[in-house]
């Protein structure tokens, strides 16, 4: 493997070296009215990592989200796409560019069942003329059966397969969660936005959904944007973390640098002014 | 008292079978027109869960664009296909004007939006075609004319209009085709994914503007073919409008989400009606027939309101 790479250095600054920068964000600035929400934020996320945004409430985490999701346009500043400095976008664009995510108060179409929910995710994938899905022959129905199949395994990766006809509408919080992901895998996402992926869990969940995220890293090679406040599974997971607080950016690196910096440890526990 | 109400009608019914049938069979067609505007209805509902109040004024609208274009010398079947092009053009306007900035905004402003386009479309109906009644040209549409009479046994005679029929079968055919549409198609379980989570949608790659121009275009298609239907019974005219707020105690039986709801709710409130009309309407001087829809659905509402076959309210708490 990489010779220059000593054997104790952690995988996750190996990672570092050699990967390319999948999204860039570049001094961005957001702001509704006179509140500011973001100011003059840059970081990047590099292709097949881990990325944990964390900060305390109200620090910008999901407004960053939603500006790379293309929900919010900044005012100021560029986001960079692989490469390519992006322009001004709607969310679908987003979506078929490659980007999925979830949300922090889970945002599933509740009528419909756990399987039409995951077959939604597909719905960019599927090209076969509108004509053809009507008469539902042809090879219309090759197609659905094929992304069908995607799903199936999608669902037995999630360990859902219980749920497949339920609505969701029916479900606990913890499997509504888990379908969410569900449906954006089924995007076949480059980069997948979770938006406090945990909240609401027990022990248990935390600890499936955290095997599922890491799993999705590793066996599909997805690059991974969360939000999360369980400090534990930050640590865990995360191969770097950005900290935001009101709006700024006060630390980016490795989570022990992190959880060492002293800013990051005032912004959480408060300091005397 | 009592006789009249519980015995003698249904004597009626059985001494005089052919006017029966004639009664069920107004009833029948009268729920298929109800049908087809609650379809209209349906339709932007499930993909909006916008009630659409300017549902009844495109009914009046694409009849009479069909009905003006030819008067001005277009061909009837000409102006068939540019009256569709009309309601294209107006489901991408609507869409670019009235939805797009509305988007995420509570459902209570989308209906007073869609209020708002009722009274547009009026003045601007009849700035363009006048507010003049005109008749419907179904018959240079190539709609059958005529009646057929069937005899009854020895003494009775049933007659069915022939444009009653055609309006049954193409009633059908549009709600199947719908039926498909959404079941079985990407783009129909994109419209479902739209009604039931805005954000959820855009966040998996579906268009919002282009899932609601298609629907508010079907809608115009809808509205098209109610308009031929019901102007070809009576004329093209503004008094038309009305007839939309019969579509509220057939969505009710039905449910605002389904399309087979609207069908039988329309049949429903058809056959309830008519028979009412006839056989009680006397009892208290005739003319229950404009109101009865009305009570049929708050006594369902009581003990339905989800309707026939609405989706259930599902809420964890």
């Amino acid at each position: 493997m990489n010779a220059h790479v000593s054997q104790d250095e952690m995988p996750r600054e190996v990672k570092d070296v050699e990967r390319e920068d999948l999204l860039r964000v570049d001094n961005v600035s957001l702001s509704f009215g006179g509140v500011k929400a973001i100011t003059d934020i840059s970081f990047d996320i590099k292709k097949g990592e881990i990325r944990a945004i964390i900060g305390p409430n109200g620090a910008g985490k999901t407004s960053m989200l939603n500006v790379i999701n293309g929900f919010y346009h900044p005012q100021e500043g560029t986001i960079t796409w692989q490469g390519k400095v992006r322009r001004k976008m709607k969310p679908y664009e987003a979506a078929s560019q490659g980007i999925a995510r979830t949300f922090q108060n889970v945002a599933l179409f509740k009528g419909m069942t756990t399987l039409d929910n995951i077959m939604s995710g597909r719905s960019l994938k599927m090209h076969k003329n509108f004509f053809w899905q009507v008469a539902w022959f042809g090879p219309a129905r090759a197609e659905e059966i094929e992304h069908r199949r995607k799903v199936e395994d999608i669902i037995d990766f999630l360990e859902i397969q219980a749920i497949r006809k339920t609505p969701v509408g029916r479900l606990p919080y913890g499997l509504q969660k888990r379908v969410e992901l569900g449906r954006a895998l089924a995007m076949e996402p480059e980069l997948l936005l979770l938006d406090e992926p945990m909240a609401g869990m027990n022990l248990e969940e935390k600890e499936d959904m955290s095997r599922f995220i890491l799993d999705v890293n590793q066996e599909f090679g997805t690059t991974i944007a969360l939000i999360e406040h369980d400090m534990g599974v930050v640590m865990d997971l995360s191969d770097r973390v950005v900290v935001l607080d009101y709006g700024k950016k006060i630390a980016d690196g490795p989570p022990e640098e992190v959880q060492a910096s002293q800013a990051v440890i005032d912004a959480y526990l408060g300091v005397s002014h | 008292m009592l006789y009249d109400i519980f015995i003698d009608p249904f004597v009626q019914m059985v001494e005089m079978p052919d006017f029966f049938l004639q009664v069920l069979w107004e009833g029948f067609v009268a729920g298929i027109l109800y049908a087809l505007i609650a379809l209209g209805f349906v339709l932007i509902f499930k993909a909006s869960g916008v009630f659409n109040f300017a549902q009844g004024i495109m009914v009046v609208f694409a009849g009479l664009t069909l009905v003006g274009l030819h008067e001005n010398g277009v061909p009837a079947f000409l102006a068939l296909i540019m009256t569709i092009g009309v309601m294209g053009i107006l489901a991408y306007g609507i869409e670019r004007v009235v939805m797009r900035p509305l988007v995420n905004q509570p459902d209570i402003i989308l209906l007073m939006a869609t209020i708002g386009l009722t009274y547009f479309l009026i003045g601007f109906g009849e700035f363009v075609f006048g507010g003049e009644p005109k008749r419907m040209i179904a018959e240079e549409l190539g709609l059958p004319t005529g009646s057929t009479a069937f005899e009854m046994g020895e003494r009775g005679l049933v007659i069915l209009q022939h444009i009653d029929i055609a309006a049954a079968v193409i009633a059908i055919i549009m709600v199947s085709a719908l039926g498909v549409f959404f079941n079985k198609t990407r783009i129909g379980r994109a419209l479902r994914a739209v009604a039931d989570d805005h954000q959820a949608a855009l966040s998996v790659g579906i268009s919002l503007n282009q899932i609601w121009a298609i629907v508010w275009f079907a809608a115009g298609l809808v509205a098209l073919a109610t308009g031929i239907m019901w102007g070809a019974r009576s004329d093209v005219s503004f008094a038309l409008e009305i007839v939309a707020f019969k579509a509220l105690p057939v969505l009710i039986l039905g449910g605002f989400t389904s399309i087979p709801g609207a069908i039988i709710g329309g049949l429903i409130i058809g056959f309830g009606e008519k028979i009412g009309e006839i056989y009680w309407g006397g009892l208290v001087g005739g003319g229950i027939e404009s109101w009865l829809a009305y009570i049929i659905a708050l006594i369902f509402l009581l003990f339905r309101p989800q309707g026939l076959f609405g989706e259930k309210i599902i809420e964890r708490v």
